[in-house]
């Protein structure tokens, strides 16, 4: 390690280096909120509707409040009134927003909705007294069934008028009618998926500690986005944004649930001003699979018109979701978003699409990994319906229709502009890696002997790091301190995305330090500069520009301290292993603690014009409005077609990501998802039943994947790079969108000896044993 | 609420308190002798999370209370690496095939691989799952989480679930 790198080389991006993070994780040393203990500390628990939907008549606390170590028991009418204002800063003060009253304020809308919060010397008090509230409720019927919220009597929101949150729409299906009506082939089904959610096995976390003679707050927050925390707190206690400091140092998992504050977190900062110790509110896991929101509910009429050789000439969704009570935030921009991309990485001339989003009194929906993975899912099974129906092979029928390279850029029939992508190249790859003709050889000689493999495959193309608004700048600052050590700031937080790792990786290399050299701190708003925080895979490409920016502040500095000290032009002096030397003759040189030490402490050593210290801050602002992604998932699975169980054999997953900071990171980011995927159409299911009642409330009925369920994942890698920094992409979300219609295709394929199509999930024992037997009898 | 006295030696240091009857041993843990890495992810016994040693066998502390650990050794996460600092084996593995990313799951799949590798040091492919399904994680897939058992045991990794 004594060789000088040269300018601009990349000695820590690309390689498998250790996370930093895992020192203290693997040694229980993390710190996530519940191990926050404050003096003075008092708990929080939620009284919860037992009901869907209920006039509250009263609410009687006195048995509660008697109760020694209980400190409080607030109602809407103690918290709601102090609300200032409730937005989030996505979606802007003027946004069509939901109602969000706290606690729940004369009605309850659906089962958990919050009526009251307890306030105790410990969780297990606070717990005893929950059960002391008694609440007088008046049942009213419930719309518990989006699909026909619509028409409903009873609205779930008397003062928005309708179940109908918001619409919105492309072309209108008139404009494709005759392409449709002359097509050589049309194609539609009406496709359906089951609610799941992103379960984080840590679930939601806050602790809010109240300084009544400063005024200050400081909260710690399991959270995606910290500085998100600060604005909303900020704004809905009327207070200044730099009296309220949020620290996330570790979040056990997030994955979409955690980017935004709901009400349950807005109670607990209204009510922390209220008692008199720091008050912490830990969710348990009932609360969160009945309270922390759903995700997925949904489905669409989808049509797709082919011309004889199958090449597709226009497509059409009508999307429909369902979005609870209380969706966070609001729903209808990203439901567009289903529409936009339904076409996906394919050639598509002609597109239109409607989307509507409905209030139900089941939960809100909240975000979760690709929140608009709906438009693969349906695009891709109906093209494998599609493939049957034409007898075409389904991967012909997708190599006829994917975008090739050499058409690129394109902007899609509904205006998305794609570049820097490579759908062909991941999809050829992939079937590489599989040995498509060999499987087929291998299912057609298993079905001869009574067995049903299958092989499905999905190919999608997504926007990460969003370039706009809230989500369009990321800011640094490094200081190389005074000892030449480095430490960098950034709005980041551990949430599992490795941040703290791409962080240290990305600034050694962008001032030729040793990674030993770099430190980095994050999740605390009282010393990063706001940063949208993990969203929208936005991490990778978003920290490499704030990095890029703030590093070359600090190389100049250094490189013209450097030059005066060692007689040399600036331009000649080169960085590396912390050390600036002499091109071409590195033995001429100083280390980065010298130069530190000269920069602090010798100023008047310094050339002239340039500051003292080694420190600088500078915000990116997105060089894009969206880094695109792509990816093809390839899997594998027999079908018991007794007991209607699915083993999966092969997952495979080709994706072009761009230049891979940390391949560990990407490989796990990948394969967390896909299993994520995998879980969403096999095993899991937040299911209610018809009158509004979850019934999914524990991991005895909400079932995830466990290591005895995983294939082993497979990975191949296509490298185009982005236009942005370091031509990095997002990859945090793709695993979650390709994986469940993969798995959806070779389950199908499997089963197509008895002539099933499958258009709805989940596809459990029971799910696959039906669809054999309703076409066998 | 009844009260009574327990004295547990965790990480080989004694820990006396008078605790209510209902204390489970993962908040007696977490609380009264102040070790935040057994962690709690349900509290109903499924994901194992707040899985520790008692006696060397693993043990999901929601689902003990501190009472019937009386005159038990217990070994939590941090109790696993030296007292400089230095990685256990499976605990390098972990780090070595990032077998963790938020590290919330973390010290349950630690303490249970722990305990699974002394009983089992040469495991196959499809004892290591069975022996982690009582593990949830929903960060990695348990990719890096097999590749890390597998690494401590040097054992070649099966390519199928049964």
């Amino acid at each position: 390690m004594t060789v000088p790198t040269a300018e601009g080389s990349t000695r820590y991006a690309g390689a498998r280096i250790n996370r930093v993070e895992d020192a203290r994780l693997l040694s229980g040393r993390g710190t996530f909120v519940d191990d926050v203990s404050l003096p003075g500390m008092l708990h929080a628990c939620f009284v919860r509707s037992p009901l869907p939907r209920a006039t509250i008549r009263s609410i009687d606390t006195k048995a509660a409040l008697a109760m020694p170590g209980v400190h409080a028991v607030f109602t809407a009418a103690d918290l709601n009134p102090d609300v200032n204002e409730q937005w989030h800063t996505s979606v802007g003060p003027e946004g069509p927003e939901t109602p969000r009253p706290p606690l729940a304020e004369g009605e309850v809308r659906f089962v958990g909705d919050a009526v009251a919060l307890v306030v105790a010397e410990s969780r297990y008090l606070a717990e005893d007294a929950v059960d002391l509230v008694e609440v007088d409720y008046d049942p009213l019927p419930a719309v518990v069934d989006y699909t026909t919220a619509e028409q409903a009597a009873t609205l779930v929101h008397e003062s928005h008028g309708s179940n109908l949150i918001g619409q919105m729409s492309g072309l209108p299906a008139s404009a494709l009618q005759e392409v449709f009506d002359s097509a050589a082939h049309v194609v539609g089904e009406t496709i359906y998926q089951q609610a799941y959610v992103p379960v984080p096995m840590e679930g939601r976390a806050l602790a809010v500690d109240y300084s009544a003679p400063t005024g200050e707050l400081t909260i710690y927050s399991a959270t995606q986005a910290p500085h998100e925390v600060r604005l909303f707190c900020s704004r809905l206690l009327g207070v200044p944004e730099q009296k309220v400091r949020v620290i996330a140092r570790d979040t056990g998992g997030g994955f979409g649930q955690k980017i935004m504050v709901q009400r349950d977190e807005m109670c607990i900062m209204l009510a922390a001003r209220k008692v008199p110790g720091p008050l912490k509110w830990i969710e348990d896991r009932r609360e969160n699979l009945i309270a922390a929101g759903q995700s997925r509910h949904e489905h669409a009429a989808v049509k797709m018109a082919f011309d004889a050789e199958g090449t597709i000439q226009a497509a059409q969704i009508d999307f429909v979701s369902d979005c609870g009570a209380y969706p966070t935030p609001w729903p209808v921009s990203t439901s567009s978003v289903v529409g936009a991309l339904f076409p996906g990485p394919y050639r598509v001339p002609r597109a239109s699409f409607t989307t509507k989003t409905m209030y139900t009194n089941t939960v809100g929906r909240t975000a979760y990994r690709g929140p608009w993975q709906f438009e693969t899912l349906a695009r891709e099974m109906l093209l494998d319906i599609a493939a049957r129906q034409m007898g075409i092979d389904p991967m012909e029928l997708r190599r006829r229709n994917l975008l090739r390279r050499d058409e690129l850029p394109y902007t899609n029939a509904n205006g998305m502009p794609f570049d820097h992508i490579s759908p062909m190249e991941t999809f050829e790859q992939a079937l590489d890696m599989l040995d498509y003709p060999a499987f087929r050889k291998e299912q057609a000689e298993a079905r001869a002997a009574g067995r049903y493999l299958g092989v499905g495959i999905s190919n999608y193309v997504e926007p990460s790091s969003p370039g706009f608004g809230y989500y369009a700048t990321e800011a640094a600052t490094i200081r190389v301190e005074p000892s030449g050590k480095v430490n960098v700031y950034i709005a980041g937080g551990s949430t599992g995305n490795s941040i703290e790792t791409t962080v240290v990786q990305l600034a050694a290399d962008a001032l030729g330090v040793d990674i030993e050299d770099v430190a980095t701190i994050q999740g605390d708003t009282a010393v990063t500069g706001f940063g949208a925080g993990a969203a929208g895979s936005r991490s990778a490409s978003m920290t490499a520009g704030a990095i890029r920016e703030t590093a070359a502040i600090l190389r100049e500095r250094i490189k013209a301290i450097a030059a005066h000290k060692l007689e040399a032009a600036p331009e000649d002096i080169e960085l590396g292993n912390s050390r600036a030397s002499v091109r071409g003759t590195p033995t001429i040189g100083m280390s980065l603690g010298e130069l530190a030490r000269a920069a602090y402490f010798d100023p008047y050593s310094l050339p002239p014009g340039v500051p003292a210290g080694l420190e600088a801050s500078a915000r990116y602002t997105a060089d894009t409005r969206f880094v695109w992604v792509n990816a093809t998932h390839l899997c594998t699975c027999e079908v018991d077609v007794a007991t209607g169980a699915v083993k999966l054999l092969r997952f495979i997953v080709s994706e072009d990501c761009g230049p891979m900071i940390n391949p560990n990171v990407v490989e796990g980011q990948i394969a967390g998802g896909v299993v994520q995927g995998i879980g969403g159409v096999l095993y899991e299911h937040l299911a209610y039943d018809e009158d509004g009642n979850p019934i999914t409330t524990t991991f005895m009925d909400y079932l995830l994947p466990t290591a005895t369920e995983v294939p082993v994942i497979e990975y191949g890698h296509i490298e185009t790079p982005s236009p942005g920094p370091g031509g990095y992409k997002g990859v945090g979300e793709g695993g979650a969108i390709g994986a469940p219609p993969a798995v959806v295709n070779a389950v199908a394929d499997a089963l197509a000896p008895f002539g099933v199509t499958v258009t709805r999930l989940p596809l459990g024992p029971t799910q696959i044993h039906a669809l054999i037997a309703g076409n066998r009898g | 609420m009844g009260e009574t006295t327990v004295n547990v030696t965790v990480n080989g240091r004694s820990c006396e308190a008078v605790v209510e009857a209902r204390l489970t041993l993962a908040d007696f843990l977490r609380e009264t002798c102040h070790l935040t890495g057994t962690h709690l992810g349900c509290e109903h016994g499924v994901c194992g999370a707040c899985t520790v040693l008692v006696d060397g066998a693993a043990v999901r502390s929601c689902l003990m209370f501190a009472v019937q650990a009386g005159g038990t050794e217990v070994t939590t996460i941090e109790g696993i690496a030296a007292p400089d600092g230095e990685l256990s084996t499976v605990q390098a593995a972990f780090r070595d095939c990032h077998g963790l990313q938020c590290g919330y799951c973390t010290p349950g799949f630690i303490v249970s691989v722990t305990a699974f590798l002394e009983d089992n040091p040469s495991p196959t492919d499809q004892e290591i799952r069975e022996a982690l399904s009582g593990n949830l994680c929903r960060c990695t897939g348990y990719q890096g989480i097999l590749n890390a058992v597998h690494q401590v045991t040097g054992a070649a990794r099966g390519e199928e679930p049964a």
